[in-house]
C-alpha cells in the first residue's frame, strides 16, 4: 500500500478553474473520504487520481512514483464506480478477471485470485451468472471484488452505497469498513452523505465549489468545524443557527445574547472572534429539555426517531430551533418546553462563516 | 399483505368483461383500425397472390384458369429465372458484408463530438436521401470509360479503363457499387446509435483494466452492439434480395442476364408478358427467402428475450 500525494494541483474544464495549486497527503493505508455536495469536485478529484480525468498542472504522486502522466491502467489503481460499471455481456467470473487477463497474468493465478475475492464478498455461487441476473447489492459486491483482484496500491470508490437501498447501505456501509480493516489499502471514497464520510473514514476532506473547506478526522470536524458551512454539512441534520451578540463575561469569554434577551455562557474567548454581526451554532444533540434551562420555544413538530426525539421549536422571536429529547419523551406539539445548552457546545461564526469553536475539555 | 387472496383482485374484472365498458372490447376497438388495414392490405393480397400463383393468368384479358404448380415446375426449367436467382444471391453476398462492415467501421471512426465527425456522418447518410435515378444517372457518369471519373483514374495508370456496365462479370459488381454508396448511410446511423447507448463507464473501467484499444473494441465494444449487428445484417439481406431499380436502369439486366434481378424477373414477366400468374409464382418464391430472413431475426430476438 501506497501514500498518494497532490502537489499543486490545477484543473480547469475550458475557462473554468476547478482546482488552483491544491495540495494533499493522503497515508499509506488510509480512509480517507472526499465528503461535499454535487458539483463540489469530489469526483473530479477521485477521477484525475484513475487518470479518466487529466491533470492540467502540478503532480499526482502514488508511492514515489509520479503517476499523472500515466494510462489509467498504470496507475496501479483500482476503481468502483457509482453505476458498478460491469460489463453486461462477461460472466461475473470474467468481469472479476478481465483486469487480470490484460495483463498478462497466468490462468492459475488468475483463477486462484478470483476465487479468493469471491469467497471473501460471498459471491461464488454468482460467478457463472451474467451481471443482469444480480441485485444492487450483488452488483456492487462484484464490483469491489473486481477491483480486489487486482491488489492495486490504492482503491478509488465513487459514491459506492448511492444506488442501495437503505438497509443495504447500512450493511454494506459495515462490510466496507471491515474490508478495509482486514486489506489496510489506502482508499479514497468519495460520497455527499456525511454519515457515510463520519463512520467510515480515517480522515475526511470537507469540499464545496471546488475548493478544500476542512481536512480532519471525523470527531474533529463535527466538534471543531471550520466554517459555517461545515458545520451545517457534517452532523446528522444541519447545526442550528440563531443570530446573537456578544458581550465579554468573566475571564474574557464571549457571552452570547439572544434576540429574546436570555445569554448563554460559551467558552470561546471574545478577543479572538472578528467583530460584526455573529451567529451562534448549537447542534441539537448539545440542546437537551431541562426544567432550569436557558432557553424556551415552542414545540412545533416531534419527530419519533425510537432512540432520540427531535423536537421543532419556534423561540419566542420567531427563530426556528431543533433540539434533541430521548425516545421515549412525552412531549408534544403545542408544549412549551424549557432546554439547556453546555456552554462547551457552543460555536460562534462571524459575518464570513468563520467558526470560533469551543475551547475542548479533554 | 398475507390477507389479500390472487382470485379476489381478479373477480371485479372478470364481472365486467361482456359489457361495452369492459377493457377487452375497449382494447379490440383502439386495435381494429390496423387489423383492419393489416388484413386489407397484406394479409389479403398475401393469399390472393398464392392463388394467382396457381393460375394461368393473362393480365391482357384477363382470362384465368387453374394450373395448379405449372407455374413453378416453369420456374424450375427457365433458365432466365435461374439466372436472376443466382444474380441476386451474388448480389446480397457482395453487398451484405459491405454494408454491415463498412457501416460499421464508418460507425466506429465517426462516433466522437468533433464538427468534423457530424458533417463526414451527414455526408455519408446524404446518399440514402437521394432517388434511385440519380444515383445510376451519377454512376454511369462515373463508370464511363472514356469521359468518367472511372476513366479519368484509368488514364494517368497507363491502364485500360473498363466499361464495367457492359462485362458479363464486372455488371453486377458496378450495381453493387453503386447500391452501397447509395444506402451506406442507414447501417452507418443504426450502428452509430448502438455506438452511442454504450455507456462511458464502461469504457473507463476498461481503462482502468488495462485493456488496449484492440482488447477494448473486441471484448466490451462489439459485444455490446451484438443486436444492432444482427439486426442489420438480416435487415440488409431482406433489402438486397429484393434489387430493382439500379440494375434496371444501369444494365437492364444485361450483358447476358448476368445483372437481371429477382424483382426484374418478376416485373418483366408480370408487366410485359402479361403473365401474371408465373409473376406470382416468383413472387412466392421471393416471398419464402425473405421469410426465412425474418423469421431468423425473429427466431434471434425472442431467443434475446428469454436469456
Amino acid at each position: 500500500m501506497s501514500d498518494i500525494s497532490f502537489v499543486n494541483l490545477s484543473k480547469s474544464f475550458g475557462s473554468v478553474t476547478v482546482f488552483q495549486n491544491l495540495n494533499l497527503k493522503i497515508e499509506a493505508g488510509e480512509f480517507i473520504a472526499f465528503l461535499g455536495p454535487s458539483g463540489c469536485g469530489k469526483s473530479t478529484l477521485l477521477r484525475m487520481v484513475a487518470g479518466l480525468e487529466g491533470v492540467d498542472a502540478g503532480e499526482i504522486r502514488i508511492g514515489d512514483r509520479r503517476v499523472d502522466t500515466l494510462a489509467p491502467g498504470a496507475r496501479g489503481v483500482a476503481m468502483v464506480f457509482q453505476h458498478y460499471a460491469l460489463y453486461p455481456h462477461m460472466s461475473i467470473a470474467d468481469n472479476i478477471a478481465f483486469g487480470l487477463r490484460n495483463i498478462g497474468m497466468e490462468s492459475a493465478e488468475i483463477d486462484e485470485r478470483v476465487a479468493e475475492a469471491a469467497e471473501m464478498l460471498e459471491i461464488t455461487p454468482l460467478l457463472a451468472r451474467k451481471p443482469a441476473q444480480l441485485s444492487g447489492g450483488q452488483r456492487q459486491r462484484v464490483a469491489i471484488a473486481r477491483a480486489l483482484v487486482k491488489k492495486p496500491e490504492a482503491f478509488l470508490f465513487d459514491e459506492p452505497l448511492s444506488n442501495l437501498d437503505a438497509a443495504l447501505r447500512l450493511r454494506t456501509r459495515i462490510e466496507l469498513a471491515q474490508l478495509h480493516k482486514r486489506t489496510k489499502a489506502t482508499t479514497i471514497f468519495v460520497t455527499h452523505d456525511q454519515v457515510e464520510a463520519m463512520t467510515l473514514a480515517d480522515r475526511i476532506v470537507v469540499m464545496r465549489e471546488m475548493r478544500i473547506e476542512q481536512i480532519g478526522a471525523p470527531m474533529e470536524i463535527y466538534n471543531a468545524p471550520a466554517n459555517a458551512f461545515v458545520a451545517s454539512f457534517v452532523g446528522s441534520r444541519p447545526i442550528n443557527m440563531l443570530p446573537v451578540s456578544l458581550a465579554e463575561g468573566s475571564g474574557g469569554i464571549a457571552m452570547a445574547r439572544l434576540p429574546d434577551g436570555s445569554v448563554l455562557p460559551t467558552t470561546v474567548p471574545l478577543n479572538s472572534i472578528n467583530a460584526g454581526p455573529h451567529q451562534l451554532g448549537l447542534r441539537a444533540e448539545a440542546c437537551m429539555p431541562d426544567p432550569e434551562g436557558a432557553l424556551s420555544g415552542k414545540v412545533e413538530i416531534v419527530e419519533h426517531l425510537g432512540d432520540r426525539t427531535s423536537l421543532h421549536l419556534r423561540l419566542p422571536d420567531g427563530s426556528p430551533l431543533v433540539v434533541e429529547a430521548d425516545g421515549q419523551t412525552h412531549i408534544s406539539s403545542g408544549d412549551t418546553v424549557r432546554f439547556g445548552v453546555a456552554p462547551g457546545r457552543l460555536h460562534i461564526f462571524d459575518a464570513e462563516g468563520l467558526a470560533y469553536n469551543p475551547v475542548q475539555v479533554k | 399483505m398475507t390477507a389479500i387472496h390472487p382470485d379476489s383482485t381478479k373477480a371485479p374484472r372478470r364481472a365486467a368483461s361482456r359489457t361495452l365498458e369492459s377493457p377487452d372490447i375497449r382494447n379490440a376497438v383502439f386495435v381494429a383500425p390496423f387489423l383492419l388495414a393489416y388484413v386489407i392490405l397484406l394479409l389479403y393480397p398475401l393469399f390472393y397472390g398464392i392463388w394467382i400463383s396457381l393460375q394461368r393468368y393473362d393480365l391482357f384479358d384477363l382470362s384465368a384458369e387453374f394450373a395448379g404448380l405449372e407455374n413453378y415446375y416453369r420456374l424450375l426449367d427457365d433458365d432466365i429465372f435461374l439466372g436472376a436467382v443466382r444474380n441476386t444471391f451474388i448480389f446480397v453476398g457482395m453487398t451484405v458484408p459491405v454494408f454491415v462492415g463498412l457501416g460499421l467501421a464508418l460507425a466506429l471512426v465517426l462516433n466522437r463530438r468533433t464538427r468534423g465527425a457530424a458533417i463526414m456522418r451527414a455526408i455519408f447518410f446524404g446518399t440514402s436521401v437521394l432517388s434511385v435515378t440519380i444515383v445510376t444517372i451519377i454512376w454511369k457518369v462515373v463508370l464511363m470509360p472514356s469521359q468518367g471519373l472511372v476513366g479519368a483514374l484509368a488514364e494517368p495508370l497507363g491502364v485500360e479503363p473498363v466499361a464495367m456496365l457492359s462485362h458479363p462479370d464486372l455488371a453486377l459488381v458496378a450495381v453493387a457499387m453503386a447500391t452501397v454508396w447509395w444506402v451506406l448511410g442507414l447501417p452507418m446511423i443504426l450502428f452509430l446509435a448502438a455506438l452511442q447507448q454504450i455507456p462511458d463507464d464502461l469504457y473507463e473501467a476498461a481503462a482502468l483494466d488495462n485493456a488496449g484499444r484492440w482488447t477494448t473494441l473486441t471484448k466490451i465494444t462489439l459485444p455490446s452492439i451484438r443486436r444492432t449487428f444482427v439486426v442489420v445484417t438480416i435487415y440488409q439481406v431482406v433489402a438486397q434480395f429484393q434489387l430493382f431499380g439500379q440494375s434496371l436502369l444501369m444494365t437492364g439486366g444485361g450483358p447476358n442476364n448476368r445483372s437481371r434481378s429477382f424483382v426484374q424477373f418478376i416485373y418483366e414477366q408480370g408487366f410485359k408478358n402479361w403473365d401474371v400468374g408465373y409473376a406470382a409464382a416468383a413472387s412466392e418464391v421471393l416471398f419464402l427467402i425473405i421469410a426465412v430472413a425474418a423469421l431468423a431475426q425473429y427466431a434471434y430476438s425472442v431467443r434475446g428475450q428469454t436469456r
